[in-house]
């Protein structure tokens, strides 16, 4: 049985259609524009607003996507069976390069799978670290997104702002574990440093700056026509559909689900803190925008309020030396990262290393839902719908 | 798929107002850029950029950048070839072969000690590891090698480069000044090398008294 009869009957077969037509080779001719054959295009890997190496091929009729197949493994670096080889504290610079743009989550999720694995409990200080991290990793990777999205789209200068405020956080970041991407900043059972002298008030001191940054962009662009006809009713995802297809994060959240791990399942130091989750209703690449824009603001909340509570103490739990898994233990933890649901399930076999990983790539599970936001839309938008997807082809590929 | 989500699968199109009509949401974002230039202009602005390779930042004094193997007063390596970490090495990059010591009391000396510069994921955890603090980090993240043998360093070339320069110097968690070099770090006005030196020395005059 084809994979085509498989998924056929469910999502509205529009998946299982897409990938018959792709492989049916004998009825080729078809009523089309200007009674020519369909075309089929090649959009990347190497194009640049794929935004890594994902190849998509495209059958075009005209300027009209009538079929979108995408092809991952470009990156492929076989990462979780290297987690394999590693003992577990080993493992956490390989999550950074995961998702690249979002190191401090990544590490927040494998750290945790780990920490539940082994039965460590993290003391509150540096539960507060962490969710400060990760809020503003956060923020950065949102930036990131819409500077990328933005310039893909054609609007440039909010490039260049997107990523004078991203300097900054990546600065805080550096000050606080000595580097910018891949930040290797948590380690099971703690936090490897403390906060420097002076990063609270420095971090604070961007915190009250930067939604007066977001209102810039927000008036470069929510309003604008141009921008609105760019994305409004492009890439529509509904709800029932990106809950079949297992979307997570601001995707989803801007079909008219409201579903986050923060607040569904707290972890860390959300618990404490008092945050909104961005919904909206309409599910094309403008309510992403939307989401996405709102979800900086809430994240400033986050951090303000984490930096006002943050408590005294130790940063490290006691743990042994060697951190071994009891033996047939298996553990999932997953959090809500800027892309989405990031999960790793981790097998233990009471040796120090991982019997078994995998990741929950949110941008794996976001990327399926790319040919179904493409199917009839034009060519130019192709890249609009891959820039709202938000995908990290390293965390796609693994 | 029974279910139906909150909103139609192909909603009205998006009818468009007549402000939005005219472009003139547009003139917000003009107003947003005219500001900018307005004050970059005068000089008003914060630059935000740097000339790179002329005019250097101060970096983080955690900054994980090219490994130093550091000395004893004699000028022999601290290194006592122990292999932690070798063991520590998430990307197996550094190898290392033990030679007996002419001490006594050091029993174990490297012959060699090559770190694969190509292959470090500049994580740090060598420096962790290190009993001795034999091994720390330096700032220094500008290396380009014309082929892959030349990433492979020797301990001779771990140990020159910025041995001497504290200003340089990157990840040490162990090293006392570096909540003083951060605030000078950050307030750009105290000299970070001779900041970092009284507070050595006002650190080790405290442990003596």
């Amino acid at each position: 049985m084809e994979w085509a009869d498989f998924t056929a009957g469910r999502t509205g077969d529009l998946h299982g259609r897409a990938i018959r037509e792709m492989t049916n080779t004998t009825n080729t001719r078809r009523d089309t524009l200007f009674d020519v054959e369909e075309m089929e295009l090649n959009f990347g890997p190497q194009h640049p607003s794929t935004h890594g190496v994902l190849r998509l091929k495209l059958k075009v009729d005209g300027e009209r996507i009538v079929d979108c197949y995408p092809i991952i493994g470009y990156l492929h670096r076989g990462t979780e069976k290297l987690f394999e080889l590693h003992p577990f504290f080993q493992n956490v610079p390989h999550t950074d390069r995961l998702d690249y743009v979002a190191a401090a989550t990544n590490n927040l999720a494998y750290v945790g799978a780990v920490e539940k694995l082994i039965g460590l409990v993290v003391p509150p200080r540096a539960r507060y670290i962490r969710t400060i991290l990760c809020e503003l990793q956060r923020i950065s990777s949102h930036l990131l997104w819409l500077a990328t999205h933005a310039i893909d789209i054609g609007a440039m200068t909010p490039f260049f702002y997107c990523f004078r405020e991203r300097e900054i956080i990546l600065d805080l970041f550096e000050e606080y574990c000595g580097a910018r991407l891949t930040l290797n900043c948590m380690r099971p059972g703690g936090q490897p440093f403390d906060l420097p002298v002076g990063w609270g008030e420095r971090c604070a001191e961007f915190l009250d700056d930067f939604p007066s940054k977001i209102d810039e962009y927000e008036g470069l662009l929510t309003n604008n026509r141009i921008w609105k006809k760019r994305t409004v009713g492009v890439g529509v995802l509904p709800a029932d559909l990106a809950q079949e297809y297992g979307v997570t994060g601001p995707m989803l959240r801007a079909s008219g689900v409201q579903w986050d791990i923060r607040k569904a399942m707290p972890y860390e130091a959300y618990g404490d803190v008092e945050f909104d989750i961005p919904v909206t209703y309409n599910g094309d690449t403008y309510d992403r925008y939307l989401v996405r824009m709102e979800e900086m603001r809430q994240s400033v909340r986050i951090v303000e309020q984490c930096l006002d509570k943050l408590p005294d103490g130790l940063i490290m739990a006691k743990s042994p030396r060697v951190l071994k898994a009891p033996k047939q233990s298996d553990a999932y933890f997953s959090i809500e990262g800027p892309k989405g649901e990031i999960g790793f399930y981790l097998v233990g076999d009471g040796t120090p290393n991982p019997h078994r990983c995998r990741v929950r790539a949110p941008s794996f599970m976001n990327l399926q839902v790319v040919p179904i936001l493409a199917k009839d839309q034009l060519l130019a938008d192709m890249v609009a719908v891959l820039g709202t997807t938000d995908i990290v082809l390293g965390e796609v590929d693994r | 798929m029974s279910s139906r989500g909150a909103h139609p699968r192909h909603p009205a199109p998006y009818r468009y107002t007549i402000v939005e009509r005219l472009y003139l949401p547009l003139l917000s974002g003009l107003w947003v850029t005219l500001r900018h230039f307005v004050r970059n202009f005068f000089g008003r602005g914060k630059t935000y950029t740097i000339n790179y390779p002329e005019e250097r930042r101060l970096y983080s004094p955690r900054y994980r950048g090219h490994h130093i193997l550091t000395t004893r007063p004699d000028g022999s390596l601290r290194c006592v070839a122990c292999f932690l970490c070798a063991a520590a090495c998430p990307a197996e990059c550094i190898h290392i072969e033990a030679g007996e010591h002419p001490d006594l009391n050091i029993e174990k000396y490297p012959l060699l000690y090559n770190i694969d510069m190509l292959r470090c994921v500049f994580c740090g955890y060598c420096v962790d590891a290190c009993p001795e603090e034999a091994i720390i980090m330096s700032n220094n993240h500008d290396m380009a090698y014309f082929n892959r043998g030349q990433s492979v360093v020797t301990k001779d070339e771990l140990q020159k480069p910025y041995a001497y320069d504290e200003s340089r110097l990157g990840y040490r968690p162990h090293y006392p000044e570096e909540q003083a070099q951060h605030a000078a770090l950050r307030h750009g006005l105290v000299d970070l090398v001779e900041e970092a030196r009284r507070q050595g020395a006002d650190s080790a005059s405290r442990t003596a008294s």
